[in-house]
C-alpha cells in the first residue's frame, strides 16, 4: 500500500505534498472531467430512449420506466413507487390518469382499484439500453451509404496521397536536377495558401471536370498535400545514397529503387502521413459541404450536419450517429497515438 | 492483424509490380537525367490544377461580376468588388458599411482571434507545465488533453450542442445549484463565449503537445545549476523556463493565429453563425456569399478571400521567419 501511495504522490525534490501538488491534481481532475465528460455524456445519452432523452433534469444512466403485466389488463402497465398518502411505500401499477388522480392497481391484488394523488408517486425505473437508436440507423436511415462514402473517400484519398507525395518526395530528396530547389520552394509556398482561400476557383475547376456531387471532387483537390511532401522528403534525406546505388548496380530500375528500397526505409514517416491523411479526410467538412449537395453522396460528417439542421432535431438517432462517427478516430487514438503525437511534434502540423 | 498485414503487403507488391514495366518504358523514354520529373509529375499536375491555377483564377473572379460560374460569362468590373467590400463611412461601425455583414464578420473575427488565441496560449501553457511535472498517470493525462484534437469538428460541435441545449445537462446542473438556466446558444454574448470555449477545447491538445516538446528540450542541468544556487521555483520559471520556451511560444502563437483567422467548421455546426450574425466569422461570410445563398456572388467571395489571404500571408511569413530562426539558433 505504501508503494502505491508513494507512486500516487511522487514529486520532485520536496518531501511534502505541497500546495502546487494540490493545485496540479485539482487542475488535472477538473481537466479530465471537462475533456472526457462531454464525450462520455454523449455516449451514455446515445443509449437512451426518446422518452428518457426528453426527461429534465436528465438522468446519468440510460433508464427506462419499468412495466409489469397485470392479470386482467391487455397492455403492460407502468410501475410507480408510492411516496405519500394512504398507500405509502407500496409499488403500484397505473391503469389510467384522470386529472390529478391516478387509478392504480397492486400487481399482487389485480382486482382492486386504488386512487392515488399523482404527486404521491414516482416512476420506477431500471437500466435499459435503447440499442434501437443504433440498429435503426442501419434499417431506417441511409447510414450505410454515408459510411461507405466516408470510407471510400478516406481510403482512396489516403492511398493516392501516400503514393503521389512519396514519389514527389523521392524525386526531391534523391535526385539532383535543374529546378529542384524551385519545385521544392513552390510546393512549400503552397503551405501559405490554405484551400479555404481558393474555394471559388477550385469549385470552378471541379465543376469543369464534372466532379461536383462525386467523391472524386473531394478526393483530387485534397491529395497533393505540401505537408506530406515535406514530411517524407525530410525523412528520405536521411536514407544513405549508397543503398540506392548498390541496387542500381544490380540493374534495378528507378521505379524498383523507389518502391523496394526507399519506401520500406521511409515506413515510419509513411505511417505518420497515412494516419494524418486518414484523420484529415475522415474529418473534412467545408470542402465536401460545397462539392457534395445530393444527400446520397453525403459523407458521415455532412449527414450529421444535415440531421442536426432539421427543424425537429431527432436527438436519439443523431447521438448514436455521432458516437459511430467518433469511434474510428477513437481507435486511431487508442492504438496509434504515439505515431500521431511524434508526427505532430516533429512537423508542427496537424 | 497478421492476416491483414499479409493482405496489405500482397496488394502493395502486386500493384507496384504491375507498374514496374510501364515505368521502365517511361524511364527509357525520358532518359535518366529527367527521371526525377517522372516521379514529380503526378503531384505537380494536381498542385497545378487545384492550387496554382485556382490562385490565378481567384484574381479573375475578384475582378468580375454577376453570378455566373464560367469566367467567359462574367463581365469585367475592375476593383468594384473590393470597393464594395471596403465602402464604409466608419470602419468601427458595420452599420455604415455597404457590405455590413462582411464588416460584422471582420469585427467578430478580430474579437474571436484575440480572445481565442490569448486564452488558448494561457491554458495550453498551464496544461503543458502541469503535464511536464513528474506526476502519477502522466501518460494518461496527456492522452486526455490530446483526445479532442482528433475528433471531427462536426462531432465536437454536436457534443457541445447536446450539453448546451436548453434542457441539457449544463442547465440541469445549474438549476441543481440554484442558478436559473440560460438559453446558451440563443443569447449573442453567450454564443460568442461558447464558440471561443469549444474551439479552445477542441484544439488545445495540439498546442500542449508542441509546448511539451519545447519544455522537454530544455536541458535539465540548467535547473539543477539553479537549484544549487538556491534559486526559488518562481524565479527559475521566469528566468529559465520562459526565456528558453519563447521560440516555441512564438510558433504556437503564429500557428494558432493562422487557424483562428480561418475558423469555420465547429462554429458553423454549433451556432450557424447566429443568433443573427453574432458568431459569423469571415470564412462563414465567404461561404454564405459564394455558395450558400443565391444569387451566388462569386466575385465578392473571391475578393473577400483575397483580403483574408493577405492577412494569412503575413502570418505565414512570420511563421517561416520564426521557424527558420529556431532551426538556425
Amino acid at each position: 500500500v505504501s508503494t502505491v501511495i508513494n507512486f500516487l504522490t511522487r514529486r520532485r525534490g520536496r518531501d511534502r505534498f505541497d500546495l502546487t501538488d494540490w493545485l496540479t491534481w485539482a487542475y488535472l481532475i477538473l481537466g479530465t472531467l471537462l475533456m472526457f465528460g462531454p464525450v462520455l455524456w454523449v455516449a451514455l445519452s446515445s443509449f437512451k430512449t426518446d422518452a428518457a432523452l426528453a426527461e429534465y433534469p436528465p438522468t446519468l444512466l440510460p433508464l427506462a420506466p419499468k412495466t409489469a403485466i397485470v392479470a386482467g389488463y391487455d397492455k403492460p402497465l407502468q410501475l410507480y413507487k408510492i411516496t405519500g398518502g394512504e398507500y405509502k411505500g407500496r409499488q403500484l401499477a397505473e391503469i389510467r390518469r384522470i386529472g390529478l388522480v391516478a387509478q392504480m392497481v397492486d400487481p399482487t391484488q389485480p382486482d382492486k382499484r386504488l386512487k392515488v394523488n399523482i404527486q404521491d408517486r414516482a416512476p420506477e425505473r431500471s437500466m435499459a439500453f435503447a440499442i434501437g437508436n443504433y440498429t435503426e440507423l442501419f434499417s431506417r436511415f441511409n447510414f450505410v451509404r454515408y459510411l461507405w462514402n466516408s470510407v471510400f473517400i478516406t481510403v482512396v484519398a489516403t492511398v493516392i496521397t501516400v503514393l503521389f507525395n512519396s514519389m514527389a518526395a523521392f524525386a526531391l530528396a534523391k535526385y539532383k536536377f535543374r529546378g529542384r530547389t524551385t519545385v521544392f520552394l513552390l510546393i512549400i509556398a503552397t503551405l501559405m495558401i490554405p484551400p479555404t482561400i481558393n474555394l471559388v476557383p477550385i469549385y470552378l475547376v471541379v465543376s469543369k471536370l464534372g466532379m461536383v456531387n462525386s467523391p472524386w471532387g473531394v478526393i483530387w483537390p485534397a491529395v497533393a498535400t505540401p505537408t506530406g511532401v515535406f514530411l517524407l522528403r525530410q525523412y528520405m534525406l536521411t536514407i544513405p545514397d549508397d543503398l540506392l546505388d548498390a541496387a542500381r548496380m544490380d540493374h534495378a530500375s528507378e521505379w524498383r529503387v523507389y518502391w523496394r528500397i526507399v519506401m520500406p526505409l521511409a515506413a515510419p514517416a509513411i505511417a505518420v502521413l497515412t494516419i494524418f491523411s486518414v484523420m484529415w479526410r475522415w474529418n473534412d467538412f467545408l470542402w465536401p459541404l460545397i462539392v457534395l449537395t445530393r444527400s446520397e453522396q453525403f459523407t458521415l460528417q455532412l449527414a450529421l450536419n444535415s440531421f442536426q439542421g432539421e427543424l425537429q432535431t431527432n436527438w436519439s438517432h443523431l447521438l448514436a450517429m455521432t458516437v459511430l462517427t467518433l469511434l474510428p478516430i477513437t481507435f486511431v487514438f487508442a492504438f496509434l497515438q504515439k505515431y500521431v503525437t511524434t508526427g505532430i511534434a516533429q512537423s508542427g502540423v496537424k | 492483424m497478421a492476416f491483414a498485414s499479409t493482405v496489405v503487403r500482397t496488394i502493395y507488391h502486386a500493384a507496384f509490380n504491375a507498374l514496374e514495366r510501364p515505368m521502365l518504358i517511361v524511364q527509357k523514354l525520358v532518359g535518366m537525367h529527367r527521371v526525377a520529373w517522372m516521379f514529380l509529375l503526378p503531384n505537380l499536375l494536381i498542385f497545378g490544377t487545384f492550387t496554382f491555377l485556382p490562385i490565378i483564377l481567384n484574381c479573375f473572379y475578384a475582378t468580375t461580376g454577376s453570378d455566373a460560374i464560367l469566367l467567359s460569362e462574367r463581365p469585367y468590373v475592375g476593383a468594384e468588388n473590393f470597393r464594395s467590400l471596403l465602402a464604409c463611412k466608419d470602419y468601427l461601425d458595420p452599420n455604415t458599411c455597404q457590405q455590413d455583414i462582411f464588416w460584422r464578420a471582420v469585427h467578430n473575427t478580430g474579437e474571436f482571434v484575440v480572445l481565442q488565441v490569448g486564452l488558448m496560449i494561457v491554458f495550453s501553457l498551464i496544461t503543458a507545465l502541469i503535464l511536464n511535472r513528474d506526476i502519477a498517470f502522466r501518460g494518461f493525462f496527456r492522452s486526455v488533453f490530446f483526445y479532442p484534437v482528433l475528433l471531427s469538428p462536426v462531432v465536437v460541435a454536436l457534443i457541445w450542442k447536446w450539453v448546451l441545449q436548453r434542457y441539457g445537462v449544463l442547465n440541469a446542473g445549474l438549476e441543481e445549484a440554484g442558478i436559473s438556466p440560460i438559453n446558451w446558444l440563443v443569447d449573442g454574448n453567450w454564443s460568442f463565449f461558447w464558440i471561443v470555449f469549444v474551439t479552445i477545447w477542441a484544439h488545445m491538445g495540439f498546442y500542449v503537445l508542441i509546448l511539451l516538446a519545447g519544455l522537454q528540450a530544455i536541458p535539465s542541468d540548467v535547473y539543477e545549476a539553479a537549484e544549487m544556487d538556491g534559486t526559488s521555483k518562481w524565479r527559475a520559471f521566469y528566468r529559465i523556463t520562459m526565456p528558453l520556451l519563447t521560440p516555441t511560444m512564438v510558433v504556437v502563437l503564429v500557428l494558432s493565429l493562422i487557424r483562428a483567422v480561418q475558423a469555420f467548421d465547429e462554429i458553423f455546426v454549433l451556432t450557424g453563425g447566429g443568433p443573427g450574425t453574432a458568431t459569423t466569422l469571415i470564412l462563414h461570410y465567404i461561404y454564405e456569399t459564394g455558395f450558400a445563398t443565391r444569387p451566388r456572388l462569386f466575385g465578392l467571395a473571391a475578393a473577400a478571400s483575397i483580403l483574408m489571404a493577405a492577412v494569412l500571408m503575413v502570418l505565414t511569413l512570420l511563421q517561416l521567419a520564426v521557424t527558420r530562426d529556431r532551426a538556425e539558433g
